[in-house]
This record gives structure tokens, C-alpha cells and sequence, in this order.
């Protein structure tokens, strides 16, 4: 296969799109956990018992046609092959805790993969929704339409205290866990994250890397998210969640600023040296490729480099992860030889957008 | 360095261990880190989750209450009806069983709620439209008194009056839905 039509197939269609503030957003994600009222939790749930709410889901929602998103797909988690639900963890399509630890999961995934309902994993019901750039509200609106359009046919637990009830108390109430995918180099580069991210904390939300071990932020990207789901509605959370993001924007684009003003040529060659390893390299490590990337995209967003697009970032960092490299190569390869595979992949998809324009 | 618990293979793990203010110094293979379970503190990242911090949060949560003894051991010994679970199991799980375990751990939940959410204990969220039928309504009707009684307190009477009204016509309305054996 070409690496033109790998990544075609491979592309979920919300990546294509370019949301607002995509200089520095990557992508919004909305996620409702929700339960049903007469099951147990699925951490105690009895295979049978498990079975059934995927039988009960399947014959009610499969077929029907799901508000806007149009059919669902259904995928059941002991039927994947272990590096197909791999790819879908790194797509963000489902979560890892439902690819690896839950062995009655299953999701139904929409065709653009913008809506993935997760069953079976933490709760009964995790309804996910992911747009491209800064849209959290349209997100928790595509959620709160499928939460609805699910609770016509199935009966939730919930409390008139307590919210929607869920297996972990930290996720009781609304259920609602909001999430912004950012791109921040420049606060990176002017050590400023460090200052950032405490204060960030202060405000009930949390910050962390993606991909990355840890607190390390693989590529500079950092996900924002919400730590409270009780006791606020969910258009607050959503709505306090983006005005953060708002100020982070800014703060990204003055230190991006400043960056231009007082090292230019330093900022530059930084971003042309990384360029250079991208379309050379003949074997390169997630790290350093991350690291390239993010230094690329940057350099495009400041209008150095010209012929290559923009979505190259997030399209790379997913595809250069261990799953997609093995689903490209058609098999299992050992650390190496993913390599020297991402290093090609890199090399022939810039290659694409290099010699067309 | 020689592993100290086989003596054989190569040292690979070097830690301190302090325990009650003792120091201790541990130098061990891979091997017998694994088969004495030293091991969890090094899968760091991958196996340490929320659950296993919010499970030492809730185990914590006798030490606050060491005034009354007698409540604790009654109140780890209650089960819920719905699954079997007891508090004790979900301190260490850091997950409930169903539904009903909110219920039937309220009292021991409120303090822990408060932890995680920045004090808040109640949902003031979404309602589920279809099971939430009688909360909605509910609700509306508490609203709808708080207006009328700031109407009254403002001196709006004419606002009063309709807001009256319509608070009766939702009064007649749930009690027809009630009588209609409206069972959800």
C-alpha cells in the first residue's frame, strides 16, 4: 500500500477538518459516562450479565440511525486482533482501559469516528465525541444528543443528589469529562509550562502530556482537562474548561511572539534542522520524531516553511506510534525496526506534500 | 553489586526504604524485586491509577473519625443490598459494585465527594429526560416558587399572580401523571 492511501484509510475524517484556534488546538473531546440502573458496575459484572448489555445495545442501537453521525459501527473487544485495537487507542478512538482491561468491552464507532460509544468499559456507557480545534461546546452538544437519544431506549441510574451514577466517585454527577488537545511549543521553549501548570491545577483542572510516560509531553502537546463533575452544570465546566484554554492561547501566542522577536534565526534554524532530520533520517525513535514534528509545525504556523500542511502533527504523532507503524508494515516488528519504518513513513509523507507543491 | 536476596545474579534495582523514620538501603535483582513484590512502586506510571490514590484516600478515612470507634466498625460492616459490596471492599477497589451502593454508603461517601469535587455533594447538572420526568418537574416547581416568592418580596404583584397560576397548573399536572400510574 502506498503511504498515501495508508494514511487515507487510516485518517479519521475529524482530522482532516481544521477547527478554530487549529494554529494551537489540535482537537476538543467531550466524554459522558454514563450506567445502567439495573446492572452491576462492570468491574463486577458477570459475563453474562455483560453479554446481555451488549445484546441490549446492540438490537437497540445498531441499526438505527444515530442523530447526525449516521451508523455506528459495532466493534467487540475479544474479537480485535490486539494491534487493531492498538491503533484505535492511538487514534483516540477508544480508550486503553477499554483495549486492555476490559475483556466484555466493545464500542460503537461512527464513520467519521467523531462519535465512539465505549461499553462495557469503566461504566456501562462512555458516549466520546472529538472535533478538530477549539469546539467544546458543539462537542458536549453532539454528546448530550447521543446521551439522549441512548436514554430513549435504556434506563439510566441516576440520583436526584448524586447526578448520573458511576462506578468511580470522581466521575459522579455529570459524568462530564472535557478535554483540549494544545500544541505549545513556545511556552515550552520559554520555560513557561512550568509556572503554568500549577496555576492551572489551582483551578480544579488538570494538565498532563499525551502518549508520553508520565508528565513528559510527547511533541509539546499537552492535554487540559476537567477534574470536577459534581456540583457544576455541565455548560459551566465546558465553558470554564475553554476560557482557560483561551488564556493558554494567548499565552502561547506571545511567547511564540516574542520567541520571533528576540531569536529569530536561532528560532529558525532550529525549525529548518528538524526539518532536515525528517526528510533524511533513516531510522528515528518516537522521542526525537515527536520533538522534529512539533519543531515543523511550528516553523509552518510561523510561515518559515510554505510547501508542507499543516496537519502534519497530528497526523505524524499518531502515525508514527508502535500501532499504526506494525498495522503499515502488515505485522509485528521489533523496536528497530519500527525505527527505521517511522523514519520512511515520515520521510515518504512529507515527500507527498514537497514534490506537489 | 550482587543481588542481596539470591546472591547471584547482578544488582539492578537500588533503593531507600524508610519505614517509620528507618532507613533502610536495598540493592536486588529484577527477578526477586518481581517475586517480592518491590516491583509496584517502579511500574510507576503504567499501574498506578486514580483508583489506587483514592483508595489511600479512603482509607484514610477512619483516622478522621477516631472519636467514635463504634460507628467505623459498623459502618465497614454495611453491605449493599445490590451487590454484596462493603465499604472496606470499596476502599480497595476504589470503585462501587452498582448503583445502589451509593445509597447505602451516603454517609460514609459525603466526606469523600467533598474531597474530590472542591466541596461540592450534589448534582446540579443534567437530568435524564425521560426517567427524570418527576425531577424535572420537581424542580420546576421549586424554581417556580423561589420566583414567586422574590416577586412578592419585590412587590410585583401582577408577576405573582401568573406566576401562581402557573405553579397550580403544574401542581394539577403531576398529580394527574401520579394518578395516571405514571410508574418511572
Amino acid at each position: 500500500m502506498s503511504v498515501e492511501d495508508f494514511i487515507k484509510q487510516a485518517m479519521s475524517s475529524w482530522m482532516n477538518e481544521e477547527g478554530p484556534d487549529s494554529d494551537i488546538v489540535l482537537s476538543s473531546r467531550v466524554r459522558l459516562a454514563r450506567n445502567f440502573r439495573d446492572y452491576k458496575f462492570p468491574a463486577i459484572l458477570a459475563h453474562e450479565e455483560a453479554q446481555e448489555i451488549i445484546g441490549l445495545i446492540k438490537a437497540r442501537l445498531e441499526n438505527e440511525d444515530a442523530p447526525e453521525v449516521g451508523g455506528l459501527e459495532l466493534l467487540n473487544m475479544n474479537t480485535l486482533q490486539p494491534l487493531e485495537k492498538r491503533v484505535l487507542v492511538e487514534k483516540h478512538a477508544i480508550s486503553p482501559h477499554l483495549a486492555e482491561e476490559s475483556p466484555y468491552g466493545a464500542c460503537l464507532l461512527s464513520t467519521d469516528e467523531k462519535v465512539s460509544i465505549m461499553i462495557n468499559e469503566e461504566d456501562h456507557i462512555r458516549i466520546q465525541c472529538l472535533l478538530s480545534g477549539l469546539q467544546l461546546p458543539e462537542a458536549l452538544q453532539m454528546a448530550n444528543r447521543m446521551d439522549d437519544w441512548i436514554e430513549k431506549r435504556v434506563d439510566y441510574a441516576f440520583d436526584e443528589d448524586c447526578g448520573y451514577l458511576t462506578s468511580c466517585p470522581t466521575n459522579v454527577g455529570t459524568g462530564l469529562r472535557a478535554s483540549v488537545m494544545m500544541h505549545l511549543p513556545g511556552l515550552v521553549l520559554t520555560h513557561q509550562m512550568n509556572r503554568i501548570i500549577p496555576a492551572i491545577n489551582q483551578l480544579g483542572l488538570v494538565v498532563r502530556g499525551i502518549y508520553g510516560e508520565g508528565s513528559e509531553a510527547l511533541g509539546n502537546i499537552f492535554q487540559v482537562s476537567n477534574q470536577i463533575t459534581l456540583g457544576k452544570p455541565e455548560e459551566d465546566i465546558v465553558e470554564d474548561l475553554t476560557s482557560v484554554v483561551q488564556q493558554i492561547i494567548a499565552q502561547e501566542r506571545s511567547a511564540r511572539e516574542a520567541l520571533v522577536k528576540t531569536s529569530n534565526i536561532q528560532l529558525e534554524d532550529r525549525v529548518y534542522r528538524s526539518f532536515g532530520i525528517l526528510t533524511n533520517a533513516r531510522t528515528i525513535e518516537t522521542k526525537e520524531a515527536a520533538k522534529c514534528l512539533s519543531d515543523l509545525r511550528l516553523g509552518i504556523d510561523l510561515g518559515y516553511i510554505k510547501n508542507v500542511s499543516k496537519n502534519i502533527l497530528s497526523e505524524l504523532i499518531i502515525f508514527t506510534q508502535p500501532g499504526f507503524l506494525q498495522q503499515y508494515a502488515g505485522g509485528a516488528l521489533r523496536p528497530y525496526e519500527r525505527d527505521v519504518r517511522r523514519a520512511t513513513l515520515i520521510r515518504e509523507r512529507l515527500n507527498l506534500d514537497i514534490n506537489e507543491k | 553489586m550482587i543481588c542481596q536476596e539470591c546472591n547471584k545474579r547482578p544488582a539492578t534495582l537500588h533503593f531507600t526504604k524508610i519505614v517509620n523514620g528507618e532507613k533502610t538501603e536495598v540493592h536486588i535483582c529484577e527477578k526477586c524485586a518481581q517475586e517480592k513484590g518491590e516491583m509496584f512502586m517502579f511500574n510507576g506510571g503504567g499501574s498506578f491509577s486514580i483508583n489506587n490514590l483514592l483508595a489511600g484516600l479512603l482509607n484514610m478515612e477512619p483516622v478522621f473519625q477516631h472519636t467514635n470507634p463504634s460507628t467505623i466498625a459498623k459502618s465497614q460492616e454495611a453491605q449493599c443490598p445490590g451487590c454484596n459490596m462493603t465499604f472496606s471492599e470499596f476502599t480497595q477497589a476504589g470503585k462501587f459494585g452498582c448503583a445502589q451502593c451509593y445509597e447505602t454508603f451516603k454517609d460514609n461517601l459525603n466526606p469523600v465527594l467533598k474531597r474530590l469535587h472542591s466541596g461540592n455533594t450534589a448534582h446540579i447538572g443534567k437530568i435524564p429526560e425521560r426517567l427524570g420526568g418527576g425531577i424535572h418537574l420537581r424542580k420546576k416547581m421549586d424554581d417556580l416558587k423561589q420566583l414567586l416568592k422574590d416577586a412578592i418580596d419585590q412587590e410585583e404583584f401582577e408577576k405573582a399572580a401568573e406566576l401562581r397560576d402557573e405553579l397550580r397548573s403544574l401542581e394539577k399536572s403531576i398529580k394527574e401523571g401520579h394518578e395516571g400510574g405514571n410508574h418511572s
